[in-house]
């Protein structure tokens, strides 16, 4: 059993939704960490459709969101599909100014990702 | 720089390994927080000091822990100057490509310096490239 430190994994119908334990992704470590534990659940056959929900991230630096594109094109170079929710305004504000808004696919809730699916 | 009565000095010197400058991040944002300073300019000094700091140490110093990065920090109640030096050969920020170019949207890296001009007042290079300095006026409240 693939134990996870940095996220917790839940199922929803065929979509692997996933939250994060850190309320604030910045120190290098743990985001290597992070990073290694999404790409692997990416790898998995059976896991073609993820949801990133952000409910509980204060921040995140841009080293995060280097892995969030690199996972990205993991999930599409397999066939599946990304998609993030629940991101407060302010870290909403990192993805806009880096015009990374227009590569995800991002929600408000986990409902409205979960239903566009 | 206006003549500035400052509160607090911060002038600290860090080897360059992971997570060695996040005491000093973590004291100057208490800084900003004990002069009630705006959650969202809290939030953009210290995306700015993460990006700043990491790229002394994995750019600068290439993660060589035998080199230091020396931070000095000044806050008032209305302003805040950061200085930080690596002791690595310096680069040309002009030179580094837009990441929000359609071409290099999925590039993992790249973002730092832009992040630290948007959320910065000023943000300036030294001739070198291995000092930038970076400030910022607290937002007025409506």
């Amino acid at each position: 059993m693939v134990v996870h430190r940095r996220m917790q994994v839940s199922e929803v119908g065929d979509v692997s939704v996933v939250r994060f334990v850190d309320r604030k992704i910045l120190d290098e470590a743990n985001i290597q960490e992070l990073g290694q534990e999404l790409f692997q659940l990416a790898e998995d056959d059976n896991r073609k459709k993820l949801l990133l929900n952000f409910v509980s991230v204060e921040f995140l630096s841009s080293a995060a969101l280097g892995k969030l594109i690199t996972l990205d094109k993991k999930v599409k170079a397999r066939g599946g599909r990304l998609k993030l929710s629940n991101i407060r305004p302010e870290i909403y504000e990192v993805f806009a100014i880096t015009k990374l808004n227009k590569l995800f696919d991002i929600k408000d809730d986990e409902a409205d990702a979960l239903a566009a699916f | 720089m206006p003549n500035e009565a400052w509160a607090w000095l911060l002038e600290k010197k860090v080897p360059s390994q992971w997570g060695a400058g996040r005491p000093i991040i973590d004291e100057v944002l208490s800084r900003l927080q004990h002069h009630q300073w705006d959650s969202h300019d809290v939030f953009g000094v210290h995306l700015a000091l993460e990006e700043a700091i990491g790229n002394a140490i994995r750019h600068g110093n290439r993660l060589d822990a035998n080199k230091q990065v020396h931070v000095v920090c000044k806050v008032s109640v209305q302003r805040i100057f950061i200085e930080i030096t690596d002791e690595g050969p310096g680069f040309n920020p002009e030179t580094v490509p837009d990441p929000t170019a359609d071409e290099r949207l999925d590039c993992p890296g790249g973002r730092g310096i832009m992040l630290m001009r948007n959320y910065m007042s000023r943000v300036e290079y030294n001739a070198t490239g291995n000092t930038v300095v970076m400030e910022k006026e607290r937002t007025k409240p409506k």
